[in-house]
């Protein structure tokens, strides 16, 4: 995409909504933005930006609902998750709604830009956070394995979300493991439909369980 | 003990997406919701259990029985709920509409016993026709009051029936029921009085019983609410007081200092890593426990040291035992020295534990160095990091060159338990 990613911001706190604007500056094309689900929903099905940057919680459904009654009906709107919240389940209930990617509301401007560009060209957006739920989600071996090809993550996407964990970009990735940049993408996509279509109720179950301990 | 018993917001949260109560939908309706909220919370076409409901009226009035049964019992739902429905404007359909339904209910019912030749004579039937149809008029008029007072509670401007139109209702339905019940004495003129004395009675109290019945289940459940408002209003109270002693000193520490850059980013950061282990229910970060732990108590106190930002990402955990121990020293020294010499705002360490094997990762993007020509300042890579894990059994490997960065893996096993 040669052009600036045409981008809609949905969140309730009206700073936030400000800063992230005058963050991304000229680096993208802010379309609109909205601070609540139901105005989201029409705002976005009407001006059908390339990227919606959505927070996690929001009151009535949070993220998810505007991801549920949006993407249905238009699948080449893509979701961007951002949030404050460590707890795994938020961000991995997000993710299994439809969004591809996750990033907390420290990052900056800059980096912010660049998860927007990576994810309106279709690459999934994995922070180092998101990384390690997935990871953690996907550990042990004690959860019933009900389909080979979703419910478990080959070694080299382990591989691949072990060093995102520790930091590195996409292309220290693929010098380190010897592999181009577009097969890194092509992993942590892959990661990314596993964690929407696993049947393994774990994802989220494990999540309870944690907090629980 | 467990974190959820303590925070009651993530109490909150989890219950709005862990476990879906059963509620009669106030949406989708036709005459008390109970199709529309099973085939909700089942998540069922409704029209799928509308029509179960149907056949199974027509297998000897069952599908009646436990409508009614589901009608009685089930709590009405708050509109949209769960949160996760989408709210559907325009719902809300006129009480003509009801009215339809109800009769049209009524006689296929009666129609229906009538078919299946359970017919007692029109002598009993209608009579109880007439009652049945005027409890369900107040059963869904109470139903309804109770909308109101949820309407109310939150504040929002629903157009509310208004109060004569309510008592016409409950009029209505007194009326009818009464009529049933004195039709019905009438008609059983053959029997002795004695009975009829018996029946007058039995039938009086029944009346009373159904008129009032919903009104006592209601007020016996909405007590529970009341309670359940108190505790909510008990935690708001707390999570006030909470963000008075600490969010609200720490702003006005930050409005204080605003001259000072690096003092504010400190103290916001202190502050909001003291709200996420209050709001996420994890323990105070005190370095006792868990490697985990330890782990995150030593990059918070690098942080608060250095005025640098560590991020900390988290794989699994184990017991805080000597070798872990060693981990955690290790771990810190090189946060220490990313933090000092890196030139960089942010590290990221990553800790997993996987089986026996634990391992950490520090690394940063700044200036980096050449690990052969260490010199004195840098003694402390050799010795703490490197000699430290050795000493306890593990390994070290720090990989850096000049512009490229730093990276510290550290690598221990865990003694079999």
């Amino acid at each position: 995409m040669s052009e600036k990613p045409r981008v809609f911001i949905v969140d309730d706190h009206h700073l936030f909504r400000s800063g992230v604007r005058a963050e991304l500056g000229d680096s993208v094309d802010v379309v609109g933005d909205a601070d609540e689900v139901a105005a989201a929903i029409e705002l976005i099905t009407e001006r059908k930006p390339d990227v919606v940057l959505i927070d996690v919680h929001m009151p009535d459904g949070g993220g998810r609902a505007v991801i549920e009654a949006v993407a249905p009906a238009n699948p080449d709107i893509r979701f961007l998750a951002i949030s404050v919240s460590d707890a795994a389940e938020d961000v991995i209930s997000v993710i299994r709604a439809g969004a591809r990617g996750y990033v907390t509301k420290t990052i900056s401007g800059p980096e912010l830009a660049d998860a927007i560009r990576r994810v309106a060209e279709g690459d999934a957006v994995f922070s180092p956070r998101l990384a390690g739920f997935v990871l953690d989600a996907y550990a042990g071996a004690e959860a019933p394995v009900v389909d080979l090809e979703l419910d478990q993550l080959t070694t080299r996407e382990r591989e691949v979300l072990r060093l995102i964990a520790r930091g590195y970009a996409y292309k220290e990735i693929a010098r380190q493991l010897e592999i181009s940049t577009k097969t890194v993408e092509t992993h942590v996509s892959a990661v990314l439909r596993k964690l929407q279509l696993s049947s393994r109720h774990e994802l989220t179950r494990w999540a309870t369980d944690r907090r629980l301990t | 003990m467990s974190s959820v018993t303590r925070h009651g917001i993530i109490e909150g949260l989890m219950a709005r997406t862990a476990q879906r109560r059963l509620y009669r939908s106030t949406d989708d309706r036709y005459i008390a919701g109970v199709c529309g909220g099973l085939a909700e919370h089942l998540d069922l076409d409704v029209r799928a259990v509308r029509i179960a409901f149907a056949v199974l009226a027509l297998v000897g009035g069952t599908g009646l029985i436990l409508y009614a049964a589901f009608w009685a019992i089930v709590p009405q739902g708050e509109h949209a709920r769960d949160g996760t429905s989408t709210a559907r404007p325009q719902r809300r359909r006129h009480d003509r509409n009801d009215l339809i339904a109800l009769c049209l209910l009524a006689g296929g019912g009666v129609l229906l016993v009538r078919q299946l030749g359970l017919w007692v004579g029109d002598a009993f039937v209608w009579p109880v026709l007439a009652a049945a149809v005027g409890v369900a008029i107040i059963w869904r008029q109470a139903d309804e009051s109770q909308r109101a007072r949820w309407a109310a509670s939150a504040r929002a401007p629903l157009s509310e029936r208004p109060a004569r139109i309510v008592a016409a209702r409950v009029a209505a339905g007194v009326v009818l029921v009464t009529v049933g019940v004195v039709w019905l004495l009438a008609s059983q003129d053959g029997l002795g009085a004695a009975t009829r004395g018996l029946l007058a009675v039995v039938a009086a109290v029944l009346g009373v019983a159904l008129i009032t019945g919903p009104w006592w289940w209601r007020l016996a459940r909405d007590l529970g609410d009341e309670r359940r408002a108190r505790v909510r209003a008990q935690e708001r109270a707390e999570v006030a007081a909470h963000i008075h002693d600490s969010v609200l000193q720490t702003l006005a520490l930050i409005q204080a200092k605003a001259g000072q850059p690096r003092e504010v980013q400190r103290l916001a950061r202190a502050q909001e890593r003291e709200l996420r282990s209050w709001l996420f229910g994890k323990p105070q970060a005190d370095g006792s426990g868990t490697l985990a732990r330890a782990v995150e108590a030593a990059a918070a106190e690098v942080e608060d040291m250095h005025a640098r930002s560590i991020d900390v990402v988290v794989v699994g955990d184990a017991p805080l035992d000597e070798r872990m121990a060693a981990v955690v020293a290790a771990a810190r020294e090189a946060m220490v020295n990313a933090a000092k010499f890196a030139g960089v705002e942010r590290v990221q360490v990553f800790l997993e534990v996987e089986g026996d094997k634990v391992t950490v990762f520090v690394r940063d993007r700044g200036v980096g160095f050449d690990p052969a020509s260490v010199d004195g300042d840098r003694r402390g890579v050799s010795e703490s990091i490197v000699g430290r894990m050795t000493r306890n059994g593990g390994t070290a490997v720090v990989r850096s060159s000049p512009g490229q960065g730093t990276e510290v893996e550290l690598n221990m096993t865990r003694p079999p338990h």
